[in-house]
């Protein structure tokens, strides 16, 4: 097996997936946790300006999310065909509500009936709460596992899906996302609409430390095998303490009304989230309930040591671009929120 | 007794999910494929817009640049969210296929993810929101950026497609169910028999298919006596470039067709309804498959398909009755008429862009009202040239996914049932409508708006500092 710098391929495109979903996360969490905000917003002018926060970049924000499937796609189609095919219902609920929620956002302001507007604020936050609960679904049942038979086939039936852990997790992801999305507008508004959700940001870090604790004692008790590599490697600690960390530095910035610093530690939550995930899984990626040789791996799912090393050498020269352009988009658009003829 | 039950129940169950699968992949690339051409081609005229008003500083070109800006961002963010749809059928609806493939798509869908949706999405948001941002200099190779962007996605999603039609660089692993292909020689994998001739095709249907909606909604403008001057500016433009175009498709047609003939000779006689093997082959202007009487009716030059394959007459071009019946593509009148209906279109294309382009010449451009109205309904043309020539070239591959590797019928997904694909093919159609309807909602709006109105504001730097305690914006 090919290695570079002692590390063989398919671990390093687990870790270019996994680089590649927590920026989906972080960037297109703060647009589904304003979205998820959204009716809590009573006003239209609050609305308006919490839709234009995201208006310039939920769009661009949402390729991360076709970059990182590709990657998956790239890297282990065995997993990807596997999981997509077994979560076929899930998935297209998915994709409906990603629709929905792009429609929404183009549809609202073009008309000013009441109606009209109010018909598409329901839609377009009843799609982004969704979106990020089927997320928290996915996730739930990837970390539990599924029955998979000698073919590598799912062998269940896909209302499994629904299950006591999924929405567990579904509604962590909610709330880490509320959270996110709730601080990122901070850094966008002004005036009252500012002070309200200042607020709200303290009700969402609340909500969220609320679930992430409940998630993690259930995972302890009821899913022990995703702590066995904490066990075998203590220093691993190290990722949990550093979240709880993260996570209890943001009330206290927010306290500070230092939002900038408040979003930045939102998003180190969302990439430690992930790794925490990472760390659990590898390198298993979808561990077999039925007969754990029929388990997912990196290695049996993986794309020849040649194709990775392709997309590996492509990695190293386009992510340096695709950081430097995007840097450069969010600061030309930093600051509050100005509504001009170009606003949704 | 039981046991022929059992099968043929079983082999009814996979027709049922094989056919439903099917209809929604077509269903829903063929949707997508209405919009990423659109803002290819868009892409296109605005850099040439923007870039002229740079240069010349005249504001029309300004303002035509931004009102062409407003319908690139719906095209793309259409594009974008139907784009995911068909990355996710992959693996939901063809998940043999997706092992199969794996290995080869992985490093051209790794190169699109890194390379064009990156690029065309990370400066998308200053195309559309960053006129008052950056300077006009930044905000032009933004314009380049996004352009270049979704040039790069046609790239590798058509060398993904051509290698399905022309495997190149690959070696098969493992054996029956098992078996896959993987990447030996990258560059040949890229370079396959037909990538090139075909993303040549495919960049230059959307260039038409961008330049004739911007024909389209100013010579409907002109008709209307509306933004006169700008129109016929833009007009212009436009129309240079169709010109350019519409030739060149045809050399890139002619070029794709060779190819076929060399690497897919069944698709090539499915195109032409040529059955026999050991005669000459004739080109049909139109005509009508009968597949029973292996018999073509309709108007035909004789051995023109020979003469244009083989530049000799009598050369005998191989016919589909050299293949065994389960290798050759089914639907023979479906693939004729479509693939024919895609040259009337492109030789209609190049006769009205070059009578114009003769006009313009004599400075008769905007004398013929009726030829305006034509330019106002061409706009649907390329379209259809682009979805029938797509239709022709998929349909021609059958039974095969993969040429000569992977059936279609092999590469479903296992797990997935009729039922499932039943549910998903009913929420697309249903969320397609609404698409659609928006899609022409918002087009006729920005349409009926115009390119003068909305203030413009002159292009600032924006000052650092600013932000935290400005003003506060009126609704």
């Amino acid at each position: 097996m090919t290695t570079f710098l002692g590390i063989d391929y398919p671990t390093w495109w687990f870790l270019v997936v996994g680089g590649l979903f927590s920026g989906y996360a972080i960037l297109d969490g703060f647009d589904l946790g304003a979205g998820a905000w959204h009716l809590f917003l009573k006003k239209e002018n609050s609305r308006r300006i919490a839709l234009n926060a995201i208006g310039p970049v939920w769009d661009g924000n949402e390729v991360w999310l076709v970059i990182g499937g590709g990657a998956l796609f790239a890297g282990f189609p065995v997993l990807y065909a596997t999981l997509f095919s077994a979560m076929y219902i899930p998935f297209m609920l998915f994709l409906a509500f990603l629709i929905f929620r792009a429609i929404s956002i183009e549809f609202r302001s073009k008309e000013k009936m009441l109606w009209w507007r109010k018909l598409w604020d329901i839609s377009y936050s009843v799609s982004s709460i969704m979106l990020a609960v089927l997320l928290g679904v996915v996730l739930g049942n990837v970390l539990q596992g599924m029955p998979l038979g000698p073919d590598l086939e799912f062998t269940g039936h896909w209302l499994q899906f629904i299950n006591f852990y999924a929405i567990l997790t579904g509604i962590t992801t909610l709330a880490l996302f509320m959270m996110h999305g709730a601080i990122y507008l901070t850094m966008k508004t002004e005036g009252r609409l500012f002070a309200k959700l200042t607020i709200l940001v303290r009700r969402a870090t609340i909500f969220f430390v609320l679930m992430f604790t409940i998630t993690t004692v259930y995972t302890l008790i009821y899913l022990p095998h995703l702590s066995d590599r904490f066990k075998e490697t203590p220093a691993l600690f190290i990722i949990p303490l550093l979240t709880f960390l993260s996570i209890a530095n943001i009330p206290r910035l927010v306290s500070k009304k230092k939002y900038r610093y408040a979003f930045i530690f939102s998003s180190i939550t969302v990439s430690l989230s992930l790794v925490l995930v990472a760390i659990e899984l590898y390198p298993q990626l979808l561990i077999s309930t039925a007969d754990a040789t029929n388990s997912l791996t990196i290695y049996n799912t993986a794309a020849s040591d040649k194709s990775l090393g392709i997309m590996l050498t492509m990695a190293t020269i386009g992510t340096p671009l695709v950081i430097s352009y995007t840097t450069f988009v969010f600061w030309t658009f930093r600051g509050k929120v100005e509504l001009d003829e170009m606003s949704y | 007794m039981n046991l022929v039950i059992n099968i043929s129940t079983e082999k009814y169950r996979i027709m049922d999910v094989e056919i439903l699968a099917r209809l929604q992949f077509a269903f829903t690339v063929a949707f997508h494929y209405i919009y990423p051409p659109l803002s290819i081609g868009l892409g296109l005229l605005m850099v040439i817009m923007e870039g002229l008003y740079l240069k010349t500083r005249d504001k029309d070109y300004e303002k035509m640049a931004r009102f062409w800006t407003k319908i690139f961002a719906l095209t793309f963010g259409i594009g974008v969210a139907t784009g995911i749809v068909m990355e996710f059928e992959f693996g939901t609806n063809w998940a043999t296929y997706s092992r199969y493939v794996g290995d080869i798509f992985g490093s051209a869908l790794a190169a699109e993810g890194i390379f064009a949706f990156a690029l065309e999405s990370g400066f998308l948001g200053i195309l559309l929101f960053g006129w008052n941002r950056v300077s006009p200099r930044v905000h032009f190779i933004s314009t380049i950026g996004v352009w270049l962007g979704s040039m790069f996605s046609a790239i590798w999603i058509v060398i993904a497609n051509s290698w399905q039609q022309t495997p190149a660089g690959y070696h098969i692993v493992g054996q029956g169910v098992e078996a896959r292909a993987e990447i030996t020689d990258f560059w040949a994998m890229i370079f396959n028999p037909s990538s090139m001739d075909r993303l040549l095709h495919v960049w230059i249907g959307a260039f038409l298919a961008g330049t004739f909606l911007v024909l389209s909604v100013h010579a409907y403008y002109l008709l209307k006596n509306k933004h006169v001057a700008l129109s016929k500016k833009a007009f212009k433009i436009a129309l240079a470039v169709a010109t350019v175009a519409s030739l060149a498709q045809l050399l890139t047609g002619h070029h794709s067709a060779d190819g076929v003939a060399e690497n897919q000779p069944a698709k090539l006689a499915a195109l032409e309804g040529h059955f026999d093997t050991l005669a000459p082959a004739d080109l049909y202007l139109f005509g009508w498959v009968d597949k029973a009487d292996q018999k073509v009716y309709g108007v035909k030059m004789p051995g023109g398909l020979s003469f244009l394959i083989h530049q000799d007459f009598d050369e005998p071009v191989i016919g589909l009755n050299h293949f065994p019946e389960s290798d050759r593509p089914t639907a023979l009148n479906a693939i004729f008429q479509f693939y024919h209906l895609m040259v009337a279109i492109g030789v209609v294309l190049i006769a009205l862009t070059l009578y114009a382009s003769f006009l313009w010449w004599r400075g008769k451009l905007f004398d013929k009202r009726w030829l305006l109205w034509v330019f106002v309904l061409a706009v649907l043309l390329p379209q259809i040239g682009n979805q029938v020539g797509w239709y022709a070239a998929e349909m021609g591959r059958q039974p095969w996914v993969v040429y000569g590797l992977l059936r279609t019928s092999d590469a479903l997904s296992k797990v997935v049932t009729a039922n499932q694909v039943l549910f998903s093919l009913i929420l697309f159609a249903f969320i397609y409508t609404i698409l659609f309807v928006l899609f022409l909602y918002l087009l006729n709006k920005k349409i009926k708006a115009g390119p003068e109105v909305g203030e413009m504001i002159e292009h600032r730097p924006r000052q650092a500092g600013m932000g935290r305690s400005s003003e506060i914006t009126p609704p």
